[in-house]
Formats: structure tokens, C-alpha cells, sequence
């Protein structure tokens, strides 16, 4: 067996038994403690640039799918760790197993016993820098020095009709968006304009290439979109500038925006609110949220480093975590501008929040 | 938000398969739950064994009948404002709903807490809850009820075979089953229409999974699934009967969150307050590829798979729900284990869970051991690692069962086992299911033949395989590898495994582990994957982990080894002596640390102990934890025969165990040596001998004379206790044993007829007795202790007889140096007293002597264990008898012959109080299941001596106007006595009119059925009248002296005058 040393930040090293590609890979090591849906994580592209460790120990055990019920077209995560692997898939979708998909994606996947200890680490220390050599030392990269979204976001418009007749548009500014955005979305019977994240609706050049796309038909509407969603994504926010800068136009306007995940925090900051970086983030299936001046609790889907810490003036505070109070969603006080923290599309994760989409395309 | 003084908490009795030790944890959360919010709780339950039948947890205890009869009166008596019905099984829910039915909630102004009654009704009525569940879009099988035997089999054609039955209102799936045609269904009908009144016919979902999910909601609509498991059995195989694993292995993240949504969803519309269980059957090959599912049982209560829920994640899901039937909101629960976050979550685990159930079916004579919609297993384990192998390796060893884990030999060798007979044993799975798949997979067949035989997922048969790989790697090394090593334990093999792989014992093993640095590490569960610092005291051993999560005790701690799976003959009544035991830990200044693996127990509750380490009861496991906290003591005499087994083992490590030296627990275990005790002592015992032929143990018999008891040393297979009492009937049992040989001795003693059999439960400290307690068994020798019905105080004990016991208990104290509990068990008969049998740790009775007398005895151990004065033990005069009586589960166990005898059948007990025995007794019988006969009494008396003994008892039940029938010879003999009474056919002479014919048609409410054992007969009449009895739910009776009280009680008792009176009441301790 090949096996490769997963250093951190700190100077812990850990052997670990390679069961993926023999690829030596640098990032931002973290953790999350969903049970369920490693597909579906491993291709969320909010983890790029980070090695994720996986808490539940036993992984693999229902292999692989095929591509389209992935989060993504590839393994965002730069490596993952995990306690138990097991390469025996059993499922009637599998059509690989995780092995062989690390193995073609040619990213690390290690199995290190101890999963529990380097969760209690980055627990007690903070989310850090970690490397998985192979041979040699790998420089240490921070993904949180740069723009992420950029990398992982759509080059191209793409355009998704519904099966079922549509009358509405949603743009999707696409920061590194989970498939099942655009599926609750499409679900829902709206045509999903999915846009890359540094799209400007407000620019002239930009909505003429939009009108384009979209062609000649919809220039008869009145409005050329009804509403504007700001996916998820990875790293840090301020360094979106771009889009924090076209979010700012958008809110001049009346159009329906709804933020998820970086898509909140980059709403917050455009309004005029601040973020910071959490000490190991939130990343998990079971986080409780509550909806402010309710009793109604919601558990939720999380993956993130990064939090909102300043309520932006005009907006109040529309969901709080239930363990440690931090912000999970802000809401204007009267335009139809919102946003979550936390994941209503869900996949990995329980569906509790995906009235969220009926909640936002009642405002259109 | 209302407040509440008081609330009424029912209970479910006696444990009984399908409803065991789980109805103790829950009502025991739930009481303290109220406790906390200031409330005072009246609780009825007749189980006297419990923990909640505690001074500690409730504050009103009634040991009645959970019945509607009686809990009225209780409630006319109390007067409490509102009641929780979800906390005690099916029992509280049966019985709550027909209250609620007689308006007597309405009349005396209760609130039934928590979920809407209206729902739980509904959810009872299957035909009615599918229509509901249909009406919000949810899909359940193709089903429809029936009300009688004709329609049943209209709707099964409709259908198409095969089909399941299943019966409302029925724990444990009773009278459910699987037929594969109209003659199989045809008989399964006869069974389930004797106990209720409609059945539900339903397309059987052949190998679809099977995966439930614990939902818990409250008043405001927050919902949350504390835990989804996955059985590895199919459907088909009763969630009891199942290997069970949380969280599920094989269900992809949109298979597992449909199921939650739903599961969700069916809450919200039936609007439960608090806990709900919600079963799905799931294809595992769906033909178009999208999730085809169906809801196939729920239970809008607290329930076995609860009780397991709550131990396999953390989260105390009783305690949760009694919180929220008193209208709190989910948010407001503070998370009791990492005590920073609060309830509204899900639980994250960083480990695996796997339950495996006990089963004892062959301790039943007759009784079938196959295992399928019924349950028939008395208690379950649960294991915890973090690889499956290592979880389910565990789960096997805790069973208790000598087995080492997923591989064994012993289990087939008697017989070479061929290719066919394994196929028959994977298509119809028995308990050694276990042992058949990895026998199988041994034998060369491939993982999709033993897929497609049993259903059970491939991924679960790639485990098991890897184990039977790595056993094969260990047993073709010339020695010992430390990777390999290392490999092995993270899959859960035990050093004596590995031992036995490469001729080694398993201490030899340990040694060079050990030198290798291959130790376990002390993982704890905190419900949240380590994602928040947790001060839990929730811990596991795992080899798959490098760290430990905690610091040991050290001198501050006190290891107390809890009872393992509750079986046959181990029960809640071990589990209540290691909480008692805990408890008074404190006292002493020292922490908690419990051992024990069984999910359904208070000790294993969040909050009873300093420590849990929810392990094995190995000598690996305890010595490993050992050696890890470094305590202070071991206590291995509170939980039973299971941790009295270790001492021997722990002790030669030079562990210290607690009270007395386990050299005199070895003596008092040991037959021979604790023989020539006695004879040292001058104390009387049966005459008795090993031998390891036939021939030499005919002889013997002979010379001491019939009858004579034996007792094989293999019991491996279930051998039993038999009483002999010709030299036929001991010569054909020997060779029917077929092992007897110098390897397996046969254990012949004297078998004393006619005596009195007398329990004596002591207190000693440094070889000096401080305390005994004599209770009398109301059958004479030669049923088991543990079904026999004991009386407290004694009743017909003569002061001689008293006076010789004393003096007995006293010698043996000395001689064997004992400091703390032991039992005797003894035969009076015309004041010669001899000894059976002595226990040097606490037995069965503790708790109904300590709640009895108000002493509490395991104080008394205690300060025994620890050398400080044992204060006397002073019995005022009882102005109140109390009575113990079992509770048997015969009629789940289809077969099963339903006679008392030597070995031990019952799976629980319950004690009633009263003025006199007559009371006591009644009230006794009445809570295991016993009904007063209102219409006709069969009557059937092997033998002149039988008839002659019964003629009083006859007598009474003529004058009682009942209508009397019996066989032909026992009628011949009443009628010359002047008795009415009409002759039946016996079942086999097929004429009528016949018994079979009386039962069926309800002409019958009582069957006394006495045998005389000298006689041998062709025809087994006796059996098959017993078994129609029990089969058509019919009250039976089969010895004398219990007989003979019943009959005095029913003719001399009316329930109606029956003082009620709460524990308190009767004792004040």
C-alpha cells in the first residue's frame, strides 16, 4: 500500500494509507460532521481549495454515481481524509467506487485512524494550513489569500428551461453553485439563467449578451429577469470584489435577491455589513437554526468558514444559529432582499429549509 | 403555559418478549424529567424489579395491575391532573386508550400529555392510519383489513401471494407472519384472529430494506430525526429479531433525507408531542431507478428501537419527549451532554452502532427456532466501533453466548454441516444467522448466492468476508505481526480469537500485544462528531483511533460490572442492584464507573454513573479498562452470574475486586468443591454425583432412588435441566444429550419431592452475617426459582425450620470469608433443611426483599465492600404480604411447551401487595396476564395423588357456579365426589365434543392442567392441551400449589374490595 504524510499548520505529521490519487496537494484543512451524501460534499465547490476531513468514520460504502446527481462536474475538495475506507460499494447508482473516482480525478484520498483527534485539533486550534505529501514537501498554499470563486464559477451563461411551463427568469450568479440550486429552482418551474459570478445585470454590454442568450422572445417582457439568486461558494468574500460591486447596483433596484451561503455574506457586505472568519467554521448536516422572534427551529445544511458579524443597515437579523448564536440570515427591512447562511437547496443534508425557494419566488 | 402538580405515569409490567427492560429506561427519564420541573409523579407498575419503582425516582408508586380496573381507582384515589400513556409500552397505551375510551380522563379532569390520544388511535388502526397516510401522499403496501378468516383470504388472493399479516393492537409483532400461500395463511388466521379482532392482509415487499427513524416534534412544529438505523435482516424479519445498525450504512444522502422528509411529514400531519417511530421498507433494486418506498409500522410512543436510538447517539430521547408533553419548545432543552448546545438537532456520529438481539428459544422445550415477523428474542447488546467489523465482533461477544466473534466452529461441530443445510439456514435464518453467513461464505459460496438467499446488503457480506480474510491471514503467519496485529484488532478480533488462530491462548496474546503497544483507545460519544468540547461521560474502546479522550479516575474511581443482554434467568432486577450500586458510590466518595452493553437499561443512562463505558463484559474489555483507570476496586457481585464469572480471571491479575475473595466465589461456583464444604460443614445437601456414562449415573440414580435431577456441564446447544424420574426416561434423556463424557460430565443429584423450596438472601462482612431476609416459594421444589412465586414474609416456615437457616446462612458466611451479598437457596421438608445452591453475590430477589422490607440490601453491600460498619438489620413485624410471581412469554414462542420446571422459562416478574397472601397473589396474577374466570375451567389431573389434591380446590370452583370440564378421567373421579363437570375429548381423539373445540369457541377461561411425571404416556395429550391454551390466550396453570392458591384466591377474593394501596402505604421504609 502507497502511503503519504498529511502535515499541518502546527507540525503535526500523520501517515495516512493512499487510497486516491498519488497527487501531493496544499490547502486548508477542515472538517464536517455529516453522516450522509460524500458525493454530493466532495463536489460541493465551497471546498475548494481545502482538504476535508470526514468525521463519520466509514466511507465508500455506496460508491460512486453518475456525474449528473454530483454537486458539480468534478472532486472539488484537494484531498480527503477519512478513517475507514471501505472499496466494496454496494448500490444499485454506483457506478465506481470512491477509490477509483480519486484515483481519475488524480486527488489524495487518505485513510488516517484518528480522524477524531485531528478534529479535535482544528477544533481547539482553528481551521489551518495543511499539505498531503507523497514524496518531497509541497509548498503551503492558503486559499484564503485570493479569489476562489473565479475558479470555480461558469464561464459561459447557461440557460435551463423547466419541464413545466415557465413565465419567470431567475438569474443565478453562479460563485461556485451547488446543482441542486438550479434543480429546486427548475422544480419550481422557473427558467434558471445561470451567469458567471462576475456578471453585471446592470451593464448595458452584460444584458445585451443576456438578451442574446436568451434571444428575442423574452425581449417582448418587460423585465428581463424577475429575480437574482447569489449562489454559494468558497473563501473568503472580500475578495469578490466584483460581485460585491455588482450586488451594490442591484440593490438599487427592486428586483428580488436572495443570498445563499457567500451569497449572504457578499449581500451583507454590499449593503454595508462586515464578515469574519470563523475559527473552524460550520460544516455539517444537524446545525440548528432559528428564525428570529419565532419558536420555529429549522436543522440545516452548513459549509462554511466565514460568517457574517455586522448586520448591514436597512436589514435585520433573520436567522440565528441555536448553538452559538452566530448570524444565519438577514432580511431588508422592506425591499424583498434576503439572504442564509445555511443551504435551503440541501444535498448533502435534510430538506427542512427548501420552502426558502417558495418563500423567494412568491416575491417575484 | 399550565402548570401541573401531579401526573400520572403508567408503566408496562413485567418484562415480556416484545416489551422488556426498554419501558424502565424510559419511564425512569420521564420521571425525572417531571422531577425537575417540580412535579410530583405517581407511578403504576407492578414490576418490582425496575429502577422507576424507586424512592429515588418516583414519588407515588403503586404496584398494581396496569390495567384499566385498577389505574382508575388509582386515579379516583390520587386525583392527578394530567397523565403520560407514552412511557410504558404497548401495556400504558392499551390501557390509557381504553380509559380515555370509558371518558374517565374527562371525568376526573386529566390531560393526557403529549401526543393528541385521537392520533395515537388512529395510528393503532392500521386500515385507518394507511387511508391517512395515503391522503397526504405517503405510499404504504398494498393492504386491507379483515375481521374474520373468510375475508382475510378473499383480500390475499386480491393481493397475490405472498403476503403478511399483521394484527392491531399487538406488540412485537405477535400473530404476524408471512404466507406463502392460502394453506400457510389459512393456519396463521386460526392463531392471530384468537388474539385480536382484525388483521391487516398486505403484499409481502420481499428483500426490500427495512429502516426506521426516531422523529421527535414539539408543540411549535420544531422536528427533528435523532437517528436513522438500517437493518441488516430484511424485511420479513421482525426490527427486534434484526441486526441492527445506526446510522444506516447503504443509503445514499437522497435515499436516506426522502425517507426523513417523510417520516417528517407523517408527524406533522398526526401532530405527536414528543417521540415517534416510523418504519420504511426500501427497494434496494428500484426498476426505474427512482426511490420506491413504503411506510410499514409506526409507533407514536416510546419503543424498543427509542430506547436503542437513544443509546446509539447520546441523545436522551425520553427525557427529550416528557419535556415536550409539557408544552416546551425544543430549543429551550439544553443538550445534557455537551451542556452548550441545546436539543434542536440531529445527532452526528463519529462511530457505528450495531444491536444484535438474545435469544434464548432453546431453553423452551418444543419451541421453533427460526426467527422472522414475530419477535421471539429476550433482550439485545449493542456494540460501538468505528469500523463495522470491530462493532459487530463486539455486539457477538456481548452476548454472552461464549462466542469470540463473527467466525465460530463450535457452533456447527456437532454435526458436519452440508451446502444444502446451510442454504436452508440462510433462506429461513435462525439465532446463528451469524455463524451461517460467515460459515457460508467459508464454504464457498460467493457474496451474490448469500445476497440472493438472505437480501441482506453485499456491503454488509464484504464485512464479514474481510474478517474471515484477516483470520486467514493470522492463521497462515508463522508468527505474530505487529501490522497484522494491529489489523486484527481494528476489526474487532479478540486477543483469544486471535489465540485460538495461532495456538495461543488469549493472555499469551495480550502480553505481546501489549509489548507491541497495541492498546485501545477511550473514545467519547458527544453527540456532536467532536465538533464542540462535550463534558460527556459516555465512552467506548476502539482500536481504530491513536489518542484518548479523557483522563483516568485513577484511585477516585470504583468499576461496577453491569449485567450484560437481559436473557433467561438475567434480568432488569441486576440492572436495578448496579444502579442502587452507583448510587451509593457517592456516599463513599468515589466515582462511578460502569461497565455494561445492553442498551435497554437504566445503568446505561446519561446521567446514573460518573463514567459508562458501554463495552463488553470480557475479561479483555474489563481488564483493558482497567488498566486504564487504574480504580480503585472492581465490584463484580451486583450484575449477576455474567460479571460473577470474571472474577476468577480478573483476580489472578491482581485486579482488586471488591468484597469477597473470589478464591470463596470460585469455591461456592465450583460443585465438587463447595460439596465438600457442606460435608465440612456438617450442612445437608442432596445426594449427588458427576459421572461421565450412562451406565455408572443409572446406577447411582438408582441407588439414591427416583427421582433424580440432572445436570449436563455442556449447555453450549441449550441442554437443559431435566428431573428423571425412571430409569427409561433417565437413560433416554442421557442419550439423547449425546455428549457425555469425561470432557462433559452429567451432574445426578437426589431429587427431593414434595419439599418446600426457601430463598435466603443475606448481608455478610468479614465472614459474619449482619443480615438475612427468608422468602418461601409457593411451589414446591422442582420449578425453577426464577418462575416460582415467592411469598414475603414466609407463611408456613416453621421456627425450627427458621432457626436451622439461620445457622446454616452463618456457617457458610464464615467459612467462605463473605463481605457483601449472597444467596441460598434451600429444601425444608419435615424441618430437615438442606442446600441447593449458594450465590456469593446479590440474586434475583434483591429488589423485592429491599423494596419489601424497606432495606435497602445493596446499601448494605456496599458499606460491606468498603469495611465500614453494616448496620443490623432490624424487620419490623409485616402487617402486609407481599407476593413475587413470573411472567411468562409462551405464546410467542410458537411450540414451546408452557409447563413449569426446573429450567428457568419466564422473562419477567412482578410483586403485589396485600393483607394477606390470597390478595397479594391475585393482584400478582392479575398483572402478568391472569383474568379471574367468569365462564368455564378446564380441569385436567394426571394421576389419583393430583386428583385427590385438587378435589378442595374443585370444590370452590363448583361453588363459584363456573362450569367445569375435563378429561375423562379426571371427570369420572369429580363426578363421583359430587362435582358437575362435563368430559371432553382430548384434542388427539379428534371427537367431540372436544377441548380444542371449548377453547376455540371461548367456553374456556382457565386451564389447569397438572401432570404426573411417574407416568409415561404414548400420546403427549398433556402438551398439546397446554400449547391450545396458550395458543388461544387462555389463562393456564400447570402446578399444584399455584393452582390450588388461585382457585382459594378467586373464590375467596373480590378485586373490587381491594384496599389501594401505594408502595408508602404498605411500607414505610
Amino acid at each position: 500500500m502507497v502511503s503519504a504524510i498529511l502535515e499541518l499548520e502546527d507540525g503535526s505529521k500523520i501517515n495516512g494509507l493512499s487510497f486516491g490519487g498519488e497527487n501531493s496537494t496544499a490547502g486548508e484543512v477542515v472538517f464536517s460532521t455529516g453522516m450522509m451524501g460524500y458525493p454530493e460534499s466532495l463536489t460541493d465547490p465551497s471546498y475548494k481549495g481545502q482538504i476535508l476531513v470526514l468525521t463519520y468514520p466509514i466511507i465508500g460504502n455506496y460508491g460512486v454515481p453518475e456525474r449528473h446527481v454530483w454537486e458539480s462536474n468534478n472532486i472539488q475538495v484537494s484531498g480527503l481524509i477519512v478513517s475507514q475506507y471501505n472499496d466494496t460499494p454496494s448500490h444499485f447508482q454506483s457506478v465506481q467506487s470512491l477509490s477509483q473516482w480519486f484515483k481519475k480525478e488524480n486527488k489524495p484520498l487518505l485513510q488516517i485512524k484518528d480522524t477524531r483527534y485531528l478534529t479535535q485539533k482544528i477544533r481547539d486550534k482553528g481551521a489551518m494550513l495543511a499539505r498531503i505529501n507523497f514524496k518531497g514537501e509541497l509548498k503551503w498554499y492558503d486559499p484564503n489569500t485570493e479569489n476562489l470563486v473565479e475558479k470555480v464559477s461558469t464561464k459561459e451563461i447557461i440557460v435551463q428551461i423547466p419541464t413545466k411551463e415557465s413565465t419567470k427568469i431567475i438569474l443565478l450568479i453562479d460563485c461556485g453553485a451547488k446543482r441542486n440550486i438550479q434543480n429546486a429552482l427548475l422544480k419550481r418551474g422557473v427558467t434558471v439563467v445561470t451567469v458567471p459570478w462576475d456578471f453585471d445585470i446592470t451593464s448595458s454590454v452584460h444584458k445585451a449578451k443576456l438578451e442574446q442568450t436568451l434571444g428575442l422572445e423574452q425581449n417582448k417582457k418587460k423585465k428581463l429577469i424577475d429575480g437574482v439568486i447569489i449562489s454559494n461558494g468558497p473563501g473568503d468574500p472580500i475578495f469578490v470584489k466584483q460581485t460585491i460591486e455588482n450586488i451594490k447596483k442591484l440593490l438599487q433596484s427592486n428586483i428580488p435577491t436572495m443570498g445563499i451561503c457567500l451569497g449572504h455574506q457578499l449581500l451583507s457586505l454590499a449593503a454595508g455589513g462586515k464578515t469574519k472568519k470563523l475559527k473552524y467554521g460550520h460544516r455539517s448536516q444537524n446545525q440548528p437554526c432559528i428564525l428570529e422572534g419565532s419558536s420555529r427551529c429549522y436543522i440545516t445544511t452548513q459549509n462554511h468558514g466565514f460568517a457574517v458579524s455586522e448586520i448591514p443597515k436597512g436589514f435585520k437579523q433573520w436567522f440565528y444559529n441555536a448553538n452559538d448564536n452566530s448570524n444565519e440570515g438577514i432580511h431588508h427591512k422592506s425591499k424583498p432582499f434576503f439572504s442564509v447562511q445555511f443551504h435551503p437547496e440541501a444535498t448533502p443534508g435534510p430538506e427542512d429549509a427548501e420552502w426558502l425557494f417558495d418563500y423567494f419566488l412568491k416575491k417575484l | 403555559m399550565k402548570t401541573y402538580n401531579k401526573i400520572l405515569i403508567l408503566g408496562s409490567g413485567a418484562l415480556k418478549i416484545g416489551e422488556a427492560g426498554e419501558f424502565d429506561y424510559s419511564g425512569s427519564q420521564a420521571i425525572k424529567a417531571l422531577k425537575e420541573e417540580g412535579i410530583k409523579t405517581v407511578l403504576v407498575n407492578p414490576n418490582i424489579a425496575t429502577i422507576q419503582t424507586s424512592k429515588e425516582l418516583a414519588d407515588i408508586i403503586y404496584f398494581l395491575p396496569v390495567n384499566p380496573f385498577f389505574v382508575e381507582k388509582i386515579i379516583k384515589k390520587e386525583r392527578p391532573d394530567g397523565v403520560f400513556l407514552s412511557f410504558g409500552g404497548q401495556t400504558a397505551l392499551n390501557c390509557g386508550i381504553e380509559l380515555y375510551k370509558k371518558g374517565i380522563f374527562k371525568k376526573y379532569n386529566i390531560e393526557i400529555l403529549g401526543s393528541p390520544i385521537s392520533a395515537i388511535i388512529l395510528s393503532e388502526d392500521r386500515e385507518k392510519f394507511s387511508t391517512h397516510l395515503k391522503k397526504i401522499g405517503v405510499s404504504t403496501p398494498p393492504s386491507k383489513a379483515a375481521t374474520n378468516k373468510k375475508d382475510a383470504l378473499v383480500i390475499a388472493n386480491a393481493i397475490g401471494y405472498p403476503v403478511m399479516i399483521r394484527s392491531g393492537f399487538a406488540l412485537g409483532g405477535q400473530g404476524s407472519g408471512i404466507a406463502a400461500n392460502q394453506k400457510e395463511l389459512d393456519q396463521m388466521l386460526d392463531g392471530a384472529f384468537s388474539f385480536v379482532k382484525q388483521v391487516l392482509v398486505e403484499k409481502y415487499l420481499h428483500h426490500f430494506k427495512e429502516v426506521e427513524y426516531e422523529v421527535v416534534r414539539d408543540k411549535d412544529d420544531n422536528c427533528v430525526t435523532v437517528c436513522n438505523m438500517e437493518n441488516m435482516d430484511p424485511l420479513g424479519i421482525h426490527t427486534g429479531e434484526s441486526i441492527v445498525i445506526a446510522p444506516s450504512q447503504t443509503l445514499t444522502n437522497a435515499e436516506y433525507h426522502k425517507l426523513r422528509t417523510i417520516s417528517i411529514k407523517i408527524v406533522r400531519s398526526l401532530k405527536i408531542v414528543g417521540e415517534c417511530n416510523v418504519q420504511f421498507a426500501l427497494n434496494p433494486k428500484p426498476k426505474n431507478g427512482d426511490i420506491e418506498y413504503y411506510v410499514i409500522e409506526l409507533n407514536a410512543r416510546l419503543s424498543r428501537s427509542s430506547a436503542l436510538a437513544s443509546k446509539a447517539t447520546g441523545y436522551p430521547l425520553a427525557y427529550v419527549a416528557a419535556k415536550l408533553a409539557l408544552f416546551k419548545n425544543l430549543t429551550q432543552l439544553q443538550n445534557k451532554v455537551t451542556k452548550k448546545t441545546q436539543f434542536c438537532f440531529e445527532p452526528a456520529l463519529d462511530y457505528v452502532t450495531v444491536k444484535l438481539p438474545r435469544w434464548d428459544i432453546n431453553k423452551f422445550k418444543g419451541a421453533e427456532e427460526t426467527i422472522g415477523s414475530s419477535m421471539k428474542s429476550v433482550g439485545e447488546v449493542m456494540g460501538i466501533g468505528r469500523t463495522f467489523e470491530e462493532a459487530y465482533q463486539k455486539a457477538i461477544r456481548m452476548l454472552d453466548l461464549d462466542f469470540e466473534g463473527a467466525v465460530s466452529e463450535i457452533v456447527f461441530d456437532e454435526k458436519p454441516i452440508t451446502k444444502k443445510a446451510i442454504k436452508e439456514l440462510l433462506i429461513h435464518p435462525t439465532p446463528k444467522r451469524m455463524f451461517v453467513l460467515s460459515r457460508a461464505l467459508q464454504d464457498g459460496f460467493t457474496i451474490d448466492q448469500i445476497h440472493d438467499l438472505t437480501g441482506i446488503d453485499k456491503w454488509f457480506l464484504y464485512r464479514i468476508k474481510n474478517i474471515i480474510t484477516i483470520e486467514k491471514e493470522i492463521s497462515l503467519l508463522p508468527k505474530v505481526d505487529k501490522d497484522l496485529l494491529l489489523l486484527a484488532k481494528q476489526n474487532g478480533l479478540s486477543d483469544k480469537r486471535i489465540g485460538e488462530l495461532i495456538g495461543k491462548t488469549g493472555l499469551e496474546i495480550r502480553k505481546i500485544r501489549k509489548e507491541l503497544h497495541i492498546l485501545p483507545s477511550v473514545f467519547s460519544i458527544d453527540t456532536l462528531a467532536g465538533e464542540f468540547p462535550a463534558e460527556t461521560n459516555y465512552l467506548y474502546l476502539t482500536y481504530n483511533g491513536s489518542h484518548n479522550d479523557i483522563k483516568p479516575f485513577n484511585k477516585d474511581g470504583v468499576i461496577v460490572l453491569g449485567s450484560g443482554p437481559y436473557r433467561i434467568g438475567s434480568s432488569v432486577e441486576f440492572d436495578w442492584c448496579c444502579v442502587n450500586t452507583v448510587w451509593e458510590l457517592k456516599k463513599h466518595k468515589k466515582k462511578s464507573i460502569v461497565i455494561n452493553c445492553n442498551p435497554e437499561t437504566v445503568s446505561t443512562d446519561y446521567d446514573i454513573s460518573d463514567r459508562l463505558y458501554f463495552e463488553e463484559l470480557t475479561f479483555e474489555r474489563i481488564a483493558d479498562i482497567y488498566e486504564f483507570e487504574q480504580s480503585f476496586g472492581i465490584i463484580v457481585s451486583v450484575g449477576g452470574q455474567t460479571p460473577n464469572n470474571r472474577a476468577k480471571a480478573l483476580n489472578a491479575q491482581g485486579f482488586p475486586i471488591m468484597g469477597t475473595n473470589p478464591k470463596n466465589i470460585d469455591k461456592a461456583e465450583n460443585r465438587s468443591l463447595f460439596s465438600a464444604l457442606l460435608d465440612e460443614l456438617h450442612i445437608d445437601q442432596p445426594p449427588w454425583s458427576s459421572f461421565s456414562s450412562i451406565k455408572e449415573a443409572v446406577v447411582f440414580a438408582e441407588k439414591v432412588s427416583f427421582p433424580v435431577l440432572i445436570r449436563p456441564s455442556y449447555v453450549l446447544s441449550g441442554t437443559y435441566m431435566h428431573i428423571c424420574y425412571t430409569k427409561e426416561e433417565l437413560t433416554d434423556f442421557l442419550q439423547k444429550m449425546s455428549r457425555v463424557s469425561k470432557e462433559y460430565p452429567v451432574t445426578v443429584s437426589k431429587f427431593i419431592e414434595d419439599a418446600k423450596e426457601i430463598e435466603l438472601d443475606c448481608i455478610a462482612q468479614n465472614g459474619i452475617l449482619k443480615g438475612f431476609i427468608i422468602s418461601e416459594h409457593i411451589e414446591n421444589a422442582g420449578v425453577h426459582s426464577g418462575d416460582a412465586s415467592i411469598v414475603l414474609p414466609p407463611q408456613k416456615i416453621y421456627l425450627e425450620t427458621f432457626k436451622k437457616l439461620k445457622k446454616i446462612a452463618q456457617d457458610i458466611a464464615k467459612a467462605l470469608d463473605v463481605s457483601g451479598p449472597f444467596n441460598m437457596q434451600c429444601l425444608a421438608k419435615n424441618n430437615e433443611v438442606s442446600v441447593i445452591e449458594v450465590n456469593l453475590r446479590t440474586s434475583r430477589t434483591f429488589p423485592f426483599i429491599s423494596k419489601v422490607t424497606g432495606i435497602n440490601f445493596i446499601a448494605l453491600s456496599v458499606d460491606a465492600f468498603f469495611n465500614k460498619p453494616v448496620a443490623p438489620v432490624r424487620i419490623l413485624e409485616y402487617n402486609f404480604v407481599a407476593t413475587k410471581v413470573a411472567q411468562f412469554s409462551f405464546a410467542r414462542l410458537k411450540g414451546a411447551d408452557p409447563v413449569l420446571d426446573v429450567e428457568m422459562a419466564s422473562t419477567g416478574e412482578v410483586a403485589c401487595f396485600g393483607v394477606d397472601i390470597e390478595s397479594a397473589f391475585l393482584k400478582a396474577e392479575l398483572s402478568v396476564g391472569g383474568k379471574i374466570p367468569k365462564i368455564g375451567v378446564f380441569l385436567g389431573l394426571g394421576g389419583e395423588e393430583n386428583k385427590i389434591k385438587f378435589l378442595e380446590s374443585a370444590k370452590r370452583l363448583d361453588e363459584m357456579k363456573l362450569k367445569l370440564y375435563a378429561t375423562e378421567q379426571t371427570a369420572k373421579f369429580l363426578q363421583l365426589h359430587g362435582i358437575n363437570v362435563k368430559k371432553l375429548f382430548k384434542i388427539h381423539e379428534k371427537q367431540k365434543p372436544n377441548i380444542l373445540e371449548y377453547f376455540q369457541k371461548g367456553k374456556i377461561d382457565l386451564a389447569i392442567n397438572i401432570t404426573d411425571r411417574f407416568i409415561k404416556k404414548n400420546v403427549n395429550d398433556d402438551y398439546i392441551i397446554r400449547r391450545a391454551a396458550v395458543d388461544q390466550n387462555i389463562p393456564l396453570f400447570t402446578n399444584m400449589q399455584k393452582a390450588e392458591l388461585f382457585v382459594k384466591a378467586i373464590s375467596e377474593k373480590d378485586p373490587n374490595d381491594f384496599p389501594i394501596g401505594s408502595w408508602n402505604e404498605y411500607v414505610t421504609g
